[in-house]
C-alpha cells in the first residue's frame, strides 16, 4: 500500500514528535561509513565487470568544425578496439532534472574541452596513449568567449520591477550602487565522474557518479536512443557531486554506446583534466547592487541584477538574484538575470545556485550600507527582516534570521566591536571581523521510497543517492523512528534505478522530500501494524522491536508472525509554494588576518548559526554546514576558474592550479543549529541543509576583510595580487 | 602513457651503462610521471637510481654532502640541516605536500619542470615542451610566470622552494657523467635562461647524473625563508625569499639572497648581494635592493602585481634577517 501527500497547507498534528524510539534527530553516525572509510564501499569506477575495456574521451582544441586526420591510424594502434566518434555523444553534462539527453554531437565544438571522440582499448595505458595520438584539427569559428563584449538575453520572466527604483535612489538619506564580479567555478568533487556500462542485448546497465537516478535514467536512454525500461543505473556511493552530477554526463553516454557497439562492458573515467571543462561550471557573475534606504539603514529600494553565461541552448542561467526576491523589504525593487551567450563550458548548477553567488555580494552592499549608516551589521540586518515575503506579500512558513543572527552574535563575540576598520594589529597582521546573513530556498520535489517489514527488521528502499551528505545515516534514522527498531535493524538500500524512484540528491532538496517519503511509507507500515492489533495508528507505541497499543506490548516479530510488510510513500510537491514563501536561514560570523606585507589573507575562526526546520541528525546536518563555509572560504579567497581570453578554454584545470581550500586554510569552524519546526515543510517539518552553509559565507569573510585593513573587495575571490593592489 | 622500458640497477655502473644509449633518470617521480601520463615528455628509457645508495648526508668540509636521493621530508627533518642550514629546511617544507615530500627526492626538486598551465596543455603551443612552436602563455592567461630572465619564447617560472634555499646557500651539485668522471656545478651554471632553446633548462648532457649536493659552511646564521602563496599550503609561490644573512658590529657584512616566484630559473642576483654587504640595514636600504633586484624585471600582463609585492616582501625579510 502506498500513502500520498501532497504538501499544500500546514502539518497540524506533528506526529513525529510523538515517536518514542528517540533516533531521529540525534548525532548519529553514517552506516555507509566504515565501509567508506575501509575502502570496501565500491564507487562507480572500481567495479571490473569479466572482459571490461577501457574508454578515453579526446577533447577539442578549438572551437569549431571536427575532423581527425588520423582515424584509422589509431584505430589500428595496439589494444585499440574502438574510436567512436559517434553523433549521440553528449557535449556537455546535461542540466539538473532536464530528464532528456543534453545536446549532442561531435563535428562542431561548441567549447574548447567538448569530447569529440571516445577511444576504447584493452587497457587503459592503450586507450589513453591512443587518445593522444588522435589527431584532432578544428576548421576555427570565431564565436564570443567574453561575457563582457556581447549583447545579453534579457529574458522577460526572469526580470522583476515593483515601484520606482530610480526615484528611491534619488530620494533615500542612504545609497549603495556598486558592481560585484564572482568568479567562474567548479565543483572539484573528489571522485571523478566515471562510468561502467554493461549491454546484455536488452539491458543497458550504468555504473554512474550521478545524483539524481530517476532523471538520468531517461538522459541516458534518450541519449542513446533507447526506452527507459531498458536502462538501469546504479551508483550506491557518490564521492561528491556539488551540481556536477545532476545530469547524464559524456562519461556514461560514449561508455554506453562503446558497451553496445562492442558487446563487451567498457569503463570511461573522466581525467581530471575533463572535469573541469566537460561537466557544468558555475558561471562568472556580475551583479549590480543598487540599496535605497533611510538614514536608520531602513531599505526602501533594492536592486539586484546580474550578468551570468552559459552555452547556446542551454536552458540554465545562473539564479543569482533568487534570495533578493525575499531576503530583504524596500517596496521599489528591480531585479533580474541576463544571460550572455557564450562559448565558455557549460553552466549549470553548483551548490546553492544562486544564493551561494547572489547573497555573497548583496551581504556585502550590506556591510557597505551598514558603514554608510554607521550601523552596526547585525543590527543592520534586524531593522530590515520583512514581516511578510516583501514581492508576494504572502507569509513566511517560518522565518528564523533573527534568532540566527542573535545566537550567532552571542556565540562569536560580536558585541563590543569596534565599528571603524584598521583598530587591531598583529605583528604584520590586521585582524578584523565580518559577518553576513545567510538565506536558502526551500524546495520539495516528487519522491518515492518502500520499505519492507520483517521479523529482522526493515528495509528501505529507494533509487535516491547518498553523494556524502548522510542520506543512508537519515533515512535510516527516519525509519526506525517511525517503526521503533534500533538502527542497527533498520537497513537503507539506495542508488538503484530498479527501487521506487527517489528526489535525488541536488537543491538541498534530498532529506526533506525522499526524508518525506521515506516517512510515509514507514507510517503506512505503522498503520498495518495497528490494522494486525486491531487499533488505531495513533494509539500504537513502537518501541525497540516491540508494539504497545493500550495495555499490551508484543514483539513486533509475533506480529508479523513470518509475513512481510510493504509500505511505499509518495510525496508531491503541491500549492504551499504558491501560499507562503519557504526559506532557511542563518548567520555567518568570521574572523581573518590580513597581512599588511603581502596582501595574504588567513582565517582565525567561523561561526555559522543556521536553521533548517527539524534537524534530522545533528553529525551530517554539521558535516553540511563546514563543507558549504569551508567552499565560502575558497569563493573568498582562491577559487577562481580562469578562461583563455582567446578561446575560453580552462586554463588551470588540475587541483594544484584550482585552489580549494586545503587543510591549513581552515580555521576553528562552530556550527550551531537551531531547533525549529516548519509546518509548511511536511510531516517531519525539516528543510534542506546541504546547501545553507555556503551562502553569504563568502560575505562574512570579505566583510571581514574589510574591517580588518579598511580594503573594500568587490571581485571576489580577494587574491593576495587583489588585496595588495588595495592595499597600496 | 607510451610504453616504456625500465630498470632499476644496484650500483651507478650499472646505471651509467643502462642509460648508454639515452635514457631518463627517475628517483621519486613525483612530477616525471605526471608528465609521462599527459604524454609531455615520453622517455623510451626509465632508469630507477633509488637503489643506488644515494640517499645520505654526510659532513663533507665543514659543510654537508647530500645525496641525490635524499627525500624532501628526510632533508628537511636532518638536524645538521635544521641546526645549520634553517633556510633550506623552512623551504623543503614550504613546497608541495606532505605525501609528495616523502616520495620527491633532492636532485628530483632541483630537476623539476616549470608549472606553466601552457606547458601542460598539450593542445596548446609550447617552445618548452615542442621546440619552436611558440609560447601560448603570452597574449593568454599569465599570473605566475616569471618576471626576470624570461625571453620571447618563454615566461614559464621555476618552481622549485628548495632551489632558492640552495642558491642563497651557494649550493653545488656533484655530476657524475656517463664517462664516469665528476664535476661539481654551481646553481648558476647549473640552471640555464630560456633564450630561444627553452626546452633546454639545464646544462647537463645526457647521461650525466646528479650524485649529490654540496653545501659549504653557510656565510651567516640569521636564515629566513619567506613564501607568499595563495592558499595557506599547496600551492606555488607567487614570490619567495630566502636570505642568509652574516651581521657584524650592527651593519650587514654578507648577505646572500635567492627568489622564487620570480624567474625562470631560481633567482640570485650578485648585484642586490653586493649592494647590501658593509651597509648598515635600514628601509632605504632594502627599498634600493628591491629597485635593483627588479631593474630589469619585465612582467608579463598579468604578473605585474609581483613587482610591488617583491619589493614588500624582499624589506620584510631583511628586516627580519637584520634586525
Amino acid at each position: 500500500m502506498t500513502i500520498e501527500m501532497k504538501i499544500d497547507g500546514p502539518e497540524t498534528v506533528n506526529r513525529t514528535d510523538d515517536m518514542a524510539q528517540g533516533v531521529l534527530g540525534r548525532d548519529s553516525a553514517r552506516p555507509d561509513g566504515l565501509a567508506k572509510a575501509t575502502g570496501r564501499a565500491t564507487y562507480a569506477a572500481e567495479a571490473h565487470p569479466e572482459g571490461m575495456l577501457h574508454g578515453v574521451l579526446r577533447r577539442a582544441p578549438g572551437i569549431g568544425a571536427v575532423r581527425c586526420p588520423n582515424l584509422e591510424a589509431v584505430r589500428a594502434m595496439p589494444g585499440v578496439r574502438a574510436v567512436l566518434r559517434d553523433a549521440r555523444m553528449v557535449r556537455n553534462a546535461a542540466q539538473g532534472m532536464a530528464d532528456e539527453a543534453p545536446v549532442q554531437g561531435v563535428d562542431e565544438a561548441a567549447y574548447v574541452g567538448q569530447p569529440i571522440a571516445l577511444v576504447v582499448a584493452e587497457t587503459f595505458e592503450q586507450a589513453r596513449h591512443a587518445a593522444q595520438r588522435l589527431e584532432v584539427a578544428i576548421e576555427r569559428t570565431d564565436l564570443p568567449i567574453d561575457p563582457d563584449a556581447v549583447e545579453p538575453e534579457v529574458p522577460e520572466a526572469k526580470q522583476s520591477s515593483q515601484g520606482d527604483l530610480d526615484a528611491a535612489m534619488r530620494n533615500a538619506a542612504l545609497t549603495i550602487d556598486a558592481d560585484y564580479t564572482t568568479s567562474s567555478m567548479n565543483s572539484a568533487a573528489m571522485e571523478p565522474h566515471a562510468a561502467v556500462a554493461e549491454w546484455d542485448g536488452t539491458t543497458l546497465t550504468l555504473r554512474g557518479a550521478l545524483q539524481m537516478l530517476r532523471f538520468n535514467r531517461n538522459e541516458l536512454a534518450d541519449s542513446v536512443g533507447l526506452s527507459a525500461e531498458h536502462v538501469r543505473i546504479l551508483a550506491p556511493y557518490v564521492g561528491g557531486g556539488f551540481g556536477s552530477k545532476l545530469g547524464i554526463s559524456a562519461d556514461c553516454v560514449a561508455a554506453a554506446l562503446a558497451a553496445m557497439e562492442l558487446g563487451q562492458p567498457v569503463r570511461v573515467v573522466q581525467h581530471r583534466r575533463n572535469v573541469f571543462e566537460v561537466n557544468t561550471r558555475r558561471s562568472e557573475t556580475r551583479q549590480r547592487i543598487r540599496l535605497a534606504a533611510d538614514a536608520d539603514g531602513r531599505l526602501i529600494g533594492l536592486g539586484h541584477e546580474a550578468l551570468v553565461s552559459n552555452l547556446p541552448e542551454e536552458t540554465f542561467a545562473e539564479p543569482v538574484v533568487q534570495a533578493s526576491h525575499f531576503a530583504y523589504p524596500g517596496a521599489a525593487r528591480t531585479l533580474g538575470i541576463r544571460i550572455a551567450r557564450i562559448h565558455r563550458p557549460a553552466a549549470g548548477s553548483v551548490r546553492a545556485p544562486g544564493e551561494a553567488v547572489g547573497v555573497t555580494a548583496s551581504e556585502v552592499a550590506m556591510d557597505e550600507l551598514a558603514y554608510a549608516a554607521g550601523v552596526d551589521p547585525v543590527e543592520l540586518r534586524l531593522r530590515n527582516i520583512p514581516e511578510e515575503d516583501p514581492e508576494r506579500g504572502v507569509p513566511f512558513s517560518s522565518h528564523r534570521l533573527k534568532a540566527a543572527l542573535l545566537d550567532g552574535a552571542e556565540r562569536f563575540g560580536w558585541s563590543g566591536r569596534p565599528m571603524a576598520p584598521r583598530q587591531r594589529r598583529e605583528g604584520e597582521w590586521w585582524i578584523g571581523t565580518g559577518m553576513a546573513a545567510a538565506f536558502r530556498v526551500n524546495m520539495v520535489v516528487e519522491a518515492q521510497a518502500r520499505i519492507r517489514l520483517h521479523g529482522a527488521g526493515a528495509v528501505v528502499e529507494t533509487d535516491m543517492t547518498d553523494i556524502g551528505t548522510g542520506s543512508y545515516a537519515i533515512f535510516q534514522q527516519v525509519a526506525a523512528e517511525l517503526l521503533g527498531l534500533p538502527l542497527a535493524q533498520t537497513e537503507v538500500r539506495l542508488g538503484d534505478t530498479a527501487l521506487p524512484p527517489g528526489s535525488g540528491s541536488g537543491g538541498s532538496v534530498g532529506a526533506a522530500s525522499t526524508g518525506t517519503a521515506v516517512w510515509l511509507a514507514a507510517m503506512e507500515l505503522r498503520r498495518q501494524i495497528a490494522a494486525r492489533l486491531g487499533c488505531d495508528e495513533a494509539e500504537l507505541t513502537l518501541k525497540d522491536g516491540t508494539a504497545t497499543a493500550g495495555n499490551t506490548r508484543q514483539d513486533l516479530a509475533d506480529i508479523l508472525s513470518g509475513a512481510e510488510l510493504t509500505g511505499t510513500g509518495h510525496v508531491k510537491p503541491g500549492d504551499a509554494a504558491e501560499k507562503v514563501r519557504q526559506a532557511t536561514y542563518g548567520a555567518h560570523f568570521a574572523e581573518v588576518a590580513v597581512n599588511d606585507v603581502t596582501g595574504e589573507v588567513r582565517m582565525r575562526r567561523m561561526q555559522g548559526t543556521f536553521s533548517a526546520g527539524r534537524i534530522l541528525n545533528r553529525r551530517t546536518a554539521r558535516s553540511q554546514c563546514h563543507g558549504g563555509m569551508i567552499w565560502g572560504i575558497g569563493m573568498a579567497l582562491t577559487e577562481t576558474m580562469t578562461h583563455d581570453r582567446r578561446d575560453g578554454h580552462v586554463v588551470n584545470r588540475d587541483l594544484a592550479e584550482y585552489h580549494v581550500p586545503v587543510n591549513a586554510d581552515v580555521p576553528p569552524l562552530d556550527v550551531h543549529l537551531l531547533e525549529e519546526r516548519d509546518p509548511w515543510a511536511g510531516p517531519m517539518q525539516a528543510k534542506g541543509i546541504g546547501e545553507l552553509g555556503i551562502c553569504g559565507a563568502a560575505g562574512a569573510i570579505l566583510n571581514a576583510i574589510h574591517h580588518a585593513c579598511g580594503a573594500r573587495l568587490r571581485d571576489f575571490p580577494a587574491t593576495p595580487d587583489r588585496v595588495l593592489a588595495a592595499l597600496e | 602513457m607510451r610504453p616504456f622500458d625500465y630498470q632499476r640497477p644496484d650500483d651507478r655502473d650499472a646505471a651509467h651503462a643502462a642509460a648508454r644509449d639515452g635514457a631518463t633518470f627517475i628517483a621519486g617521480g613525483t612530477n616525471l610521471v605526471d608528465l609521462m601520463k599527459l604524454e609531455i615528455m615520453a622517455p623510451d628509457r626509465l632508469v630507477d637510481v633509488s637503489r643506488l645508495g644515494l640517499d645520505g648526508i654526510g659532513d663533507a668540509d665543514g659543510g654537508l654532502r647530500i645525496g641525490a636521493t635524499v627525500t624532501n621530508s628526510d632533508l628537511a627533518a636532518d638536524p645538521r640541516v635544521r641546526r645549520t642550514y634553517p633556510v633550506l629546511s623552512r623551504a623543503l617544507l614550504a613546497g608541495a605536500s606532505g605525501q609528495l615530500r616523502n616520495k620527491a627526492t633532492t636532485a628530483g626538486n632541483f630537476l623539476q619542470r616549470t608549472r606553466c598551465p601552457y606547458f601542460y596543455d598539450t593542445d596548446a603551443a609550447c617552445n618548452k615542451r615542442a621546440p619552436g612552436t611558440g609560447c601560448a602563455a603570452l597574449g593568454g592567461e599569465m599570473r605566475n610566470h616569471a618576471i626576470l630572465g624570461g625571453s620571447q619564447h618563454c615566461v614559464a617560472l621555476h618552481p622549485s622552494d628548495m632551489a632558492v634555499a640552495m642558491r642563497a646557500l651557494d649550493a653545488e651539485v656533484e655530476v657524475e657523467a656517463a664517462d664516469g668522471t665528476s664535476r661539481a656545478l654551481a646553481l648558476d651554471d647549473l640552471y640555464r635562461l630560456p633564450g630561444d632553446t627553452p626546452h633546454i633548462e639545464t646544462s647537463l648532457a645526457p647521461g650525466d647524473l646528479i650524485t649529490s649536493v654540496r653545501l659549504p659552511v653557510p656565510l651567516g646564521e640569521r636564515q629566513v625563508y619567506r613564501k607568499v602563496r595563495d592558499r595557506a599550503s599547496y600551492a606555488f609561490a607567487l614570490v619567495s625569499v630566502a636570505a642568509v644573512v652574516r651581521m657584524e658590529g650592527g651593519r650587514i657584512a654578507e648577505a646572500a639572497l635567492a627568489f622564487g616566484g620570480l624567474g625562470t630559473r631560481p633567482w640570485r642576483d650578485a648585484e642586490v648581494d653586493a649592494l647590501l654587504a658593509g651597509e648598515a640595514p635600514g628601509e632605504a636600504l632594502f627599498d634600493k635592493a628591491g629597485e635593483v633586484l627588479l631593474r630589469d624585471a619585465e612582467p608579463p600582463e598579468g604578473t605585474e602585481f609581483k613587482l610591488p609585492l617583491a619589493r614588500r616582501v624582499l624589506k620584510a625579510v631583511l628586516t627580519e634577517a637584520t634586525r
